[in-house]
């Protein structure tokens, strides 16, 4: 299992989740866990997924959902969940 | 799981209050280089350090890359250079050599700082120590990335004063070599009490002879997220203070262990230490200042601000603690002045003076950081502030340093600005009254009594 967290970040508007998923299907990243809120309009999108069957590593991975995100006009960050749980797991 | 609130939390910790990791600081063993043939000596320790540290950058790049957290340095440090040239060295100007050889190694592998051009002399010197002191000037003149370090004091041997008279006078020559550049060449030299063999932070990081063949040593910081944590908790009890200032501290510097292992795989090179520090930077929101503001005092340097960093710096240790399995260097709260805003603001508001800050230097993790004073203060004045503050060390068994630029040319009234990571700042008064009489005494201070542990 190779856990990435990724996250969006925004003001909302249509198609957000689909491009995001669309990207990662294409790749073969696996998603495990999502959670969605809108906060005054803003969208906030936290997915779980794995990249154990990807075609591309978390690098280019970072990169292509960072460009997707300005075509969309979020911003979205890859990061390995390790940075999360050594922070917030004792 | 993680859950969307921890994300945002973290993310908004690197967002928005500049929590990063400060530096990742290979330390390198020259041990090996050692020749008498001085090109030998210099191509061995190119090789040597070229060969280890080629990937340091990228790795770093990488790392910071899929975890998302910014690594702002990446930096060397080496085995202090007085043992290293002792054989092949025979005036000043071969030690300069070296100097310049570990300032080309250091660009051609990308780091921003080296350090190690030191000697410890804490109780006495060699030649080989005096000579390389002796070049300090012409050496940090004459390269742009290297940093050197003195080791005058400790508990244990007590305090080599002919070192630290020798120092006071290689500080006014260092700032007089560099004067056209507002002396910074003295803000790449510090002087110790008690130096640590591990410590990542320059300018004062060396390679310790205590230490493996090659290690990873990583700084974290957090000024910002310390104070952010505080705003939501303030007119409450010390003991909730305490609590949030520790939970904080324990957050930062499990990225930092995190940090620190994986470099330390990807470079193949063993994990040495996290240093738990509070290592505030010229940016708006990274001060320590700020914290000790939010603890409760007007402007650092009110009444009260040194009993506020003293809890400060040990609450962070005791956060530290239990996040990292290896803790060292320096570990605490840094009080540079240039380097943070708030204690800018403070010594321009009138709060902040170099006596307040030499009481903070008691309870703080390092000493009298990065104060620049006036350009004609003399070398046993230098050398007079720089004795204290080594005693405070020595008695109080810490680490203490000393890092004071005398800007040739600018006195009380001015300011300076060293561009960078090294800020700006108004220039600070300094005690009149001589102390010649003291420095000039040849020997040493003997160590204090409760150094007799056997």
């Amino acid at each position: 299992m190779n856990k990435i967290i990724i996250t969006v970040v925004g003001k909302d508007t249509v198609g957000i989740i689909a491009k995001v998923c669309t990207y990662l299907a294409d790749k073969g990243i696996n998603i495990l866990d999502i959670s969605q809120t809108i906060v005054s309009g803003f969208f906030n999108m936290m997915m779980i997924v794995d990249m154990s069957g990807s075609k591309v590593d978390i690098s280019d991975a970072s990169d292509d959902l960072e460009k997707l995100g300005e075509e969309i006009g979020v911003v979205i960050k890859c990061q390995r969940e390790e940075i999360f749980d050594s922070m917030h797991r004792i | 799981m993680i859950n969307i609130s921890e994300v945002s939390e973290t993310n908004e910790m690197i967002e928005k209050e500049n929590l990063d990791v400060r530096t990742i600081t290979m330390g390198i063993s020259l041990f090996d280089c050692i020749s008498d043939d001085l090109d030998t000596l210099n191509k061995n320790i190119y090789e040597k350090i070229y060969n280890s540290a080629k990937n340091l950058v990228s790795t770093g790049e990488e790392i910071a890359k899929e975890f998302g957290i910014p690594i702002v340095n990446k930096r060397i440090s080496v085995t202090p250079i007085a043992l290293i040239g002792a054989s092949a060295c025979k005036t000043s100007h071969d030690f300069v050599s070296i100097a310049k050889t570990l300032d080309k190694v250091a660009k051609d592998v990308g780091i921003n700082f080296l350090g190690g051009y030191s000697a410890l002399v804490s109780k006495g010197m060699t030649s080989a120590d005096r000579l390389l002191i002796e070049s300090i000037p012409e050496a940090l003149s004459t390269t742009d990335v290297v940093c050197s370090s003195v080791n005058v004091g400790s508990t244990k041997t007590g305090i080599n004063m002919d070192a630290v008279r020798l120092l006071g006078d290689i500080v006014r020559k260092t700032a007089e070599a560099t004067a056209d550049n507002d002396s910074a060449g003295c803000t790449k030299l510090v002087i110790f009490c008690n130096a640590p063999d591990d410590n990542p932070f320059m300018a004062g990081a060396f390679h310790g002879v205590t230490e493996a063949d090659r290690i990873i040593n990583v700084g974290v910081s957090g000024p910002g997220v310390v104070k952010t944590a505080l705003e939501k908790v303030r007119g409450e009890s010390f003991e909730v203070l305490c609590e949030t200032i520790k939970k904080t501290a324990f957050k930062v510097t499990r990225v930092g262990q995190l940090v620190a292992k994986e470099a330390s795989v990807r470079l193949d090179v063993p994990f040495g230490i996290v240093d738990l520090s509070l290592a505030p930077t010229p940016a708006i929101g990274d001060s320590v200042a700020d914290i000790l503001h939010e603890i409760g005092v007007e402007h650092a340097g009110a009444p009260g601000t040194t009993a506020a960093l003293a809890l400060l710096n040990d609450q962070v240790k005791k956060g530290g603690a239990m996040a990292s399995s290896y803790v060292g260097g320096l570990s605490g709260a840094f009080i540079p002045v240039s380097e943070d805003q708030g204690m800018i603001n403070a010594v321009n508001a009138g709060a902040l003076t170099l006596e307040k800050l030499e009481a903070m230097t008691c309870v703080c993790s390092v000493g009298l950081d990065m104060i620049a004073i006036p350009g004609d203060t003399k070398a046993t004045t230098l050398a007079g502030i720089i004795a204290d503050e080594m005693a405070i060390g020595m008695i109080n068994q810490k680490t203490t340093a000393v890092r004071l630029i005398p800007v040739i040319g600018k006195t009380v009234g001015d300011t300076v600005d060293f561009g960078g990571l090294l800020g700006f700042g108004p220039i600070m008064p300094v005690n009149q009254f001589g102390c010649e009489n003291f420095v000039n005494r040849t020997g040493r201070i003997p160590a204090p009594i409760h150094s007799f542990k056997n």
